[in-house]
């Protein structure tokens, strides 16, 4: 069976409606594939990313509550970061419970006067009244509040924003279920300038097959794929932050705003390092046997308290550890949990907070922001410390510097100068991988401007083995590939993590099991794909976004990769021949 | 393979078998809240998600404080079963109880009887979900939290 089944809520008029839409599902199956054209659709030509009028569209797929790992749910919405598509996928139980109250995809619309949250319960929809948690400083405790007000523990979701999304930060994220998030380009402020606190999900609606048997034969051999086989092993074990330590070796870890690319301690805030010491729990998605999420255990003394301590578990990934960690030099775990930590309790987005702090320690090392602006905060790499009460004043911007900070390293730098230095790629800051120029294509050319809309940094790795060097056109032609084929995943939607077991020829079976186009062929897929691309390509297009506007940060170039110093040219040349592909 | 062992154990369930088993949780503190065991019982019809499930996850207020599995213990003087009105419920051999659906009336004194709110109401049919021990969750749980156990 099929989703088609959209929840459409209005938060100006406080009203909502339900449309079936198997139009959307049958064309475009479901996740990213239906949350664009619904973007098409509801959000009009040059929308105020923070206006009542930018929608927030949910969506998940037709595996969503049937097939293992297809765990995720696709957000989309115009990005008040970079003033144009905004997409983030976000997991925990955020999919299931869509897919179980009923829907493939939710649309948000308009904003209150007053905080609201909303509470879904299958097909019963409540607006409530959020005056009294709105302004709680930590986001863990909103999401408790939510907790105890609602019911349905098991089966719900809660996704909730912290301060920096009622701020409007325009990197502030929305995290689900504690640990997860939408974290990249900005949902959290989007939800804020709605005044909307959290959304509550749940249902425990069925999902009929045509042929129950095959079903349960397809799904075993996944769970076997999943479970016995190798590809998920590197989440299973130590998960992401296996990478810091081949990054470091390697040379590729960013690190003191890319003035380097390794670190002498770097295995202090190794995903060894950390699992040896500190890794306290391991959490799952719903649906998904790897348990990814790393949780570390922070037992921190009272100063003036004997024999009191707080205890304080610490979700750890390599991208934080690489933004909050390497890139300020912050290698001191301790420093480095006690900041991610900070970064939750806001709400804020952690991979550009700390490309932001990197930006900031340099141009104030640099005198292009002195303490007047700072107001009186020494920023210099390592000072944890120093880091955590800069998140905070991000958030609360006593001054006009951290309200600029809080829009964007890019901002800042059109402000303070420094442009060289500020690491974005079309408004995005930065993710941890200084790999080579397939990196940083992907960077440039992805659609969200995001490392994982195409893994050029993989590409890298393996050339970097090999001894192979791509042409530009080369590195396009296999970018433009690998996105398309990640659009198909985020359709159905599977996690990216799991691309190893979702082969296409495993994608095909589970499509035709859930009675998709029973005649779906492989090319059909990969078209499927590409038009899903460029859908999004022609959104970004109607939004004023032009390629050869691209700005390539001057330190990337400084900065030598594994596979040498980039060049300019060639770093253009792939950018046309990648977008010459939509033509 | 999986498989046959669904087959084994429905075997020995149908037969009565000749030792009587029930669903333990074996290690609460291994669970990550995948809620696959969730998936499996109500995939046992053939469909996905929970609406059929007589066991959940949750967590203990918030995930960072780890998870609880809820689930039928099979008592062997199971409470859900006195307060049956229709005798729907009846002992199942090794504690807990098997149901007759048609003679139940979906009338949910049951669930409200259970002490560990551990028998979940199917909304679509308006019955209760009662786990039959046939240790099918188990297979699929990845880290061995839940299994079959010998009924005393």
């Amino acid at each position: 069976m099929m989703p088609d089944k959209i929840l459409y809520i209005d938060l100006s008029k406080r009203r909502f409606h339900v449309r079936s839409r198997p139009d959307l599902f049958e064309k475009h199956i479901g996740g990213t594939g239906v949350a664009v054209r619904l973007l098409l659709e509801e959000c009009p030509e040059k929308a105020d990313p923070l206006g009542p009028e930018n929608p927030v569209i949910l969506a998940v797929g037709p595996l969503t509550g049937l097939f293992p790992m297809a765990s995720k749910t696709v957000a989309m919405f115009k990005s008040p970061l970079t003033g144009n598509l905004g997409e983030s996928h976000a997991g925990g139980r955020s999919a299931t419970a869509i897919r179980m109250a009923g829907y493939g995809a939710i649309v948000v619309k308009g904003a209150s006067e007053t905080p609201v949250y909303l509470a879904i319960y299958g097909d019963e929809v409540y607006f409530r009244d959020a005056s009294g948690i709105w302004g709680i400083g930590s986001s863990y405790t909103v999401g408790r509040i939510v907790r105890e007000l609602e019911s349905e523990a098991g089966l719900r979701t809660i996704m909730r924003i912290g301060r920096a999304g009622e701020k409007m930060v325009s990197y502030a994220s929305v995290t689900v279920e504690t640990y997860r998030h939408f974290g990249r380009l900005g949902l959290g402020a989007v939800f804020g300038s709605k005044k909307l606190k959290a959304i509550m999900i749940s249902g425990k609606h069925s999902v009929k097959v045509e042929n129950p048997q095959a079903y349960r034969i397809l799904y075993d051999k996944i769970f076997q794929l999943t479970v016995k086989s190798q590809v998920m092993k590197k989440y299973h074990d130590i998960g992401t932050s296996s990478n810091v330590i081949p990054l470091n070796e390697l040379k590729a870890l960013p690190s003191l705003n890319l003035r380097q690319t390794s670190l002498k301690n770097a295995e202090n805030i190794s995903g060894e390092n950390l699992a040896e010491k500190y890794l306290g729990r391991r959490v799952s998605c719903s649906h998904c046997p790897v348990a990814c999420i790393h949780l570390a255990t922070l037992r921190e003394p009272y100063e003036d308290e004997p024999y009191f301590y707080k205890t304080t578990m610490v979700p750890y990934d390599y991208e934080p550890i690489y933004s909050l960690g390497s890139m300020l030099g912050l290698t001191e775990t301790g420093g480095l949990l006690k900041l991610i930590d900070e970064v939750e309790t806001q709400g804020l987005d952690a991979i550009s907070t700390g490309v932001a702090l990197a930006w900031a320690t340099e141009a104030y090392g640099k005198g292009l922001v002195t303490s007047r602006e700072t107001m009186g905060l020494e920023l210099k790499w390592g000072d944890g410390e120093a880091y955590r009460e800069a998140a905070r004043r991000i958030v609360a911007q006593p001054n006009e510097f951290y309200s600029t900070l809080a829009k964007g390293v890019e901002k800042a730098a059109l402000k303070y100068g420094g442009m060289d230095f500020a690491l974005s790629f079309g408004g995005n800051e930065m993710p941890g991988y200084h790999t080579g120029p397939a990196a940083h294509l992907t960077f440039l050319t992805g659609a969200r401007h995001s490392h994982l809309d195409s893994a050029g940094y993989s590409m890298d790795e393996d050339n970097a083995k090999t001894g192979i060097r791509m042409t530009p056109r080369q590195i396009a032609e296999a970018l433009f590939k690998e996105e398309s084929w990640r659009q198909v995943l985020s359709s159905l939607v599977v996690c990216f993590f799991a691309r190893g077991v979702y082969k296409p020829d495993i994608v095909l079976e589970c499509l035709k099991t859930v009675g998709f186009s029973p005649g779906i062929t492989l090319e059909d897929l990969g078209r499927m794909g590409v038009e899903t691309l460029k859908s999004k390509n022609s959104f970004k297009a109607r939004e004023g976004f032009s390629h050869r506007d691209l700005r390539i940060p001057r330190r990337i170039i400084e900065t030598e990769t594994p596979l040498g110093t980039l060049e300019e040219e060639f770093i253009r040349e792939g950018i046309e021949e990648f977008f010459r592909l939509f033509q | 393979m999986l498989k046959l062992k669904l087959f084994k154990a429905e075997k020995q369930l149908l037969k009565g078998g000749t030792v009587a088993r029930k669903l333990t949780v074996l290690d609460i503190d291994k669970c990550v809240g995948c809620q696959l065991c969730m998936f499996a019982c109500s995939r046992r019809f053939g469909e996905g998600g929970f609406a059929k499930s007589a066991i959940r996850v949750k967590s203990m207020g918030g995930v960072e404080r780890g998870f609880t599995v809820i689930v039928c213990r099979a008592c062997p003087d199971p409470p859900c079963m006195k307060v049956c009105v229709t005798d729907a419920l009846s002992l199942r051999k090794g504690g807990g109880v098997t149901l007759n659906p048609s003679k139940c009336i979906g009338c949910g004194r049951c669930a409200d009887a259970c002490p560990l709110k551990a028998v979940f109401w199917d909304d679509e049919a308006n019955k209760p979900n009662i786990c039959v021990h046939c240790g099918y969750c188990a297979d699929y749980c990845p880290y061995g939290v839940i299994g079959l156990t010998e009924a005393e």
